[in-house]
């Protein structure tokens, strides 16, 4: 029987998946766009190495689908003329793979996929290559309302909001990935089920950021590791156009977790980072959705590698703050804002700073104090996030 | 063979049966009838002629059953003029539906034709179809010739250098961008499928419409209490009237929970209760340069403040609303939107 049935799935499988080849050249706007209309679920892309001139957003709507280049350095997607679409690829459909390539200089994101569930970002570059301007495109990549994402091995450079943003998703892993000279390195938001592992964040505004953001249709973030990483040197004066979140960024800020139920930061190096290496903070502005808890539960900063930090915050009043303690800031900042039991343990042996400023009271109103939050109990940890093994093969 | 050489082949079977149908039917009148099999089939026919949707294809004069039909407020599209038509296979009807897209049964088609007037006759430069077949919906576009005697089929799209003018008298020059398959999509995409987005009770109706959409035996029925969108351009309706249409037929389509622009939250159908799913006082989420350094999607009373109007006037693709589909500015509706939330009560604190 079970070989029949074996059989029966053999004679239904459908035609043999194909490579499509697409090399540089003319048109390649059409002929690449072409491709990615004519692939069927199973086949191959294949952009060959070189620049390929786009003035248009791609697009990607076929599942099962693997857009492969030659590498990060060898196939450029360049849409330095681009009139038209929000990014310079858009993937709205499941079980797509996407690697070895680069995408340049969008106008606006980079790489979007919504909606597509099981996609894998593999050794991908996305860079706007004049370096940190305000005129740069918003996010590198941005996979939104999906679930098993896997990034991995990929750089972003230069995005003017988050150079890797996972947002209202959940069962994600962001590992061995590297942003630098972008507004936010990494930014988890409104998602659940979130690993960051393993990642570089250098010379960006924020390195890693974990927010939780009110009036989205999915929210209730939390349950993130960010565990392993790098996040030092983050200098990058903030060039976020204002209006956004991350335009409150401060410069050289390490790790900064913003509203969320349950956040461990753990086996991190963290220094050269300003401001501080590690933030907690509730968020700070008003609103009215009624769904939405604007308070940090259950963080657990321990086991961190902390170096340099604090030496020139940017926050109001930073000198006289710095002078009261000693020179610099603790490397651990926290907005103390508090409702109930927030669960928040630091326990790096190292000092936090309490702003003591309870949710949505004005920075003005800060009264700066030491706290000790190392007594608090250890928040059991979790196992890693595992993804289907088709997507981790497809990341060999 | 290539695809579309075996779409001919299998189209063309069906022309000739239509034929024989015709032969037979002794040319009662002189049928100009769709081909039906064209809308039904697999794969897209390679020319906009394969379908039969006119009698007369470069005058546009319609078949049996494409039928003409207008909206109170449409698209904005860089002004380009369009000419709508909606066909219904023969003994089917639409099925009237008050909020959604009429439910229109599998064999239907609707055909949009968008073009400028040039030295002045209107030029059609793209029609764009979308077809129901029975697994759901295709969206695709078609390119005109240049002597505008056929069009061809362009999945992948296309650009098109533009010169035309404006309402105002003043000349503009574009680059027309044809949306590829993907694109048509994007828009007109309601929870992964394809649906239809005009053809909507309140925009169909404008008193007559409906009625004589049911008389035409295209629709099923036309309740008297139909709602009814105000045309954005009525200086006689109420502002915000015209405004709520025109966010409902611009922007709507992905700004609601089940579209493009889901993940948003910001929600500019006619009938979102909440203020701030409005906009109203809301702040971006991934907007980018899109937020202009202004903090609010609509800052009420403050036009100046809002990243509503930053977006509508930029044509930079990293700035621009809607996303596809528009070159230019529509300064007239910049006007009333601007006058619209001038006209509100600011915010507090």
């Amino acid at each position: 029987m079970k070989y029949a049935l074996a059989l029966i799935a053999l004679v239904a499988s459908p035609a043999a998946a194909k490579t499509i080849i697409v090399t540089a050249g003319d048109n390649a706007q059409e002929r690449l766009q072409g491709a990615l209309l004519d692939a069927k679920p199973g086949d191959v892309v294949e952009i060959g190495a070189g620049r390929f001139d786009l003035t248009d957003g791609l697009s990607l709507d076929v599942a099962k689908v693997t857009i492969r280049g030659a590498g990060p350095d060898k196939t450029m997607l360049a849409f330095k003329g681009q009139l038209g679409a929000g990014e310079g690829l858009l993937v709205t459909s499941d079980d797509v793979v996407l690697r070895d390539f680069a995408v340049e200089n969008t106008k606006g994101d980079g790489i979007k996929s919504k909606g597509a569930d099981r996609i894998v970002y593999k050794n991908i570059r996305v860079e706007w290559t004049g370096g940190p301007k305000e005129t740069n495109g918003a996010y590198g990549v941005y996979p939104v309302e999906s679930s098993q994402i896997l990034i991995d091995g990929v750089t972003v450079k230069g995005a003017s909001d988050a150079g890797i943003y996972v947002g209202q998703s959940s069962d994600i892993i962001v590992r061995n990935s590297t942003a630098s000279g972008n507004v936010a390195g990494i930014e988890i938001e409104n998602s659940r089920h979130a690993d960051v592992t393993g990642n570089t964040a250098t010379h960006n505004t924020g390195g890693i950021l974990v927010f939780d953001l009110p009036n989205l249709p999915r929210g209730g973030g939390g349950d993130v590791r960010v565990w392993g990483n790098k996040s030092i040197d983050n200098d990058q004066a903030n060039f976020a156009p204002k209006g956004n979140i991350v335009a409150t960024v401060p410069r050289g800020t390490g790790v900064l977790v913003m509203a969320n139920d349950q956040v461990w930061v753990t086996d991190n190096d963290l220094s050269g980072n300003a401001t501080a290496n590690v933030m907690i903070t509730s968020y700070r502005n008003a609103f009215t959705d009624t769904k939405y808890n604007p308070y940090p539960r259950r963080v657990d900063v321990s086991g961190n590698r902390q170096g340099k930090a604090g030496y020139d915050p940017q926050l109001p009043g930073a000198d006289q703050l710095k002078a009261a303690f000693g020179g610099s800031l603790p490397p651990v900042l926290w907005d103390g804002a508090v409702k109930g039991e927030n669960g928040i343990r630091v326990a790096d042996g190292v000092a936090v700073l309490s702003l003591n400023l309870p949710q949505g009271a004005p920075l003005s109103s800060a009264k700066p104090a030491p706290a000790d939050l190392s007594k608090v109990p250890a928040m059991p940890t979790r196992g890693p996030v595992v993804l289907p093994t088709s997507m981790e093969a497809a990341a060999r | 063979m290539t695809p579309a050489i075996a779409w001919m082949r299998r189209a063309s079977l069906a022309v000739s049966a239509a034929c024989l149908v015709m032969i037979l039917g002794v040319a009662a009148r002189p049928a100009s009838l769709v081909n039906d099999a064209a809308i039904l089939q697999d794969g897209y026919a390679p020319a906009l002629s394969d379908y039969g949707f006119f009698a007369d294809l470069k005058a546009r004069t319609p078949a049996t059953r494409v039928t003409p039909y207008h909206l109170n407020t449409p698209l904005f599209s860089d002004y380009a003029e369009k000419q709508r038509f909606l066909y219904v296979p023969a003994g089917k009807k639409a099925t009237y539906a008050p909020s959604a897209a009429f439910d229109f049964p599998v064999g239907s088609a609707l055909i949009k034709t968008f073009g400028y007037e040039q030295n002045g006759a209107f030029k059609p430069l793209e029609t764009r179809l979308l077809l129901h077949r029975a697994e759901g919906w295709v969206a695709i576009p078609y390119v005109w010739n240049a002597d505008g005697s056929d069009a061809v089929l362009k999945r992948a799209g296309t650009r098109i250098p533009v010169t035309f003018i404006d309402p105002s008298g003043k000349p503009r020059t574009i680059s027309y961008s044809v949306p590829n398959q993907n694109q048509c999509k994007d828009c007109h995409s309601l929870a992964g499928a394809i649906t239809p987005i005009g053809p909507k009770a309140r925009n169909l109706n404008d008193g007559r419409q409906l009625a004589a959409l049911v008389s035409a035996g295209l629709l099923d029925r036309a309740p008297a209490n139909a709602p009814r969108l105000a045309r954005w351009d009525d200086p006689a309706a109420p502002i915000d009237a015209r405004a709520r249409a025109y966010l409902d037929t611009n922007c709507a389509h992905c700004h609601n929970p089940r579209g493009a622009a889901s993940n948003s939250g910001l929600f500019l159908g006619w009938d979102v209760p909440n203020a701030v799913t409005r906009g109203i006082a809301k702040r971006p989420v991934a907007a980018g340069r899109g937020s202009g350094d202004r903090d609010f999607d609509i800052d009420p009373g403050r036009p100046e403040d809002s990243i509503l109007l930053y977006r509508m006037a930029s044509t930079d693709p990293g700035i621009a609303m809607p996303e596809l589909g528009r070159a230019t500015t529509h300064d007239e509706a910049i006007a009333l939107l601007i006058q619209w939330i001038l006209e509100m009560e600011p915010r507090r604190g």
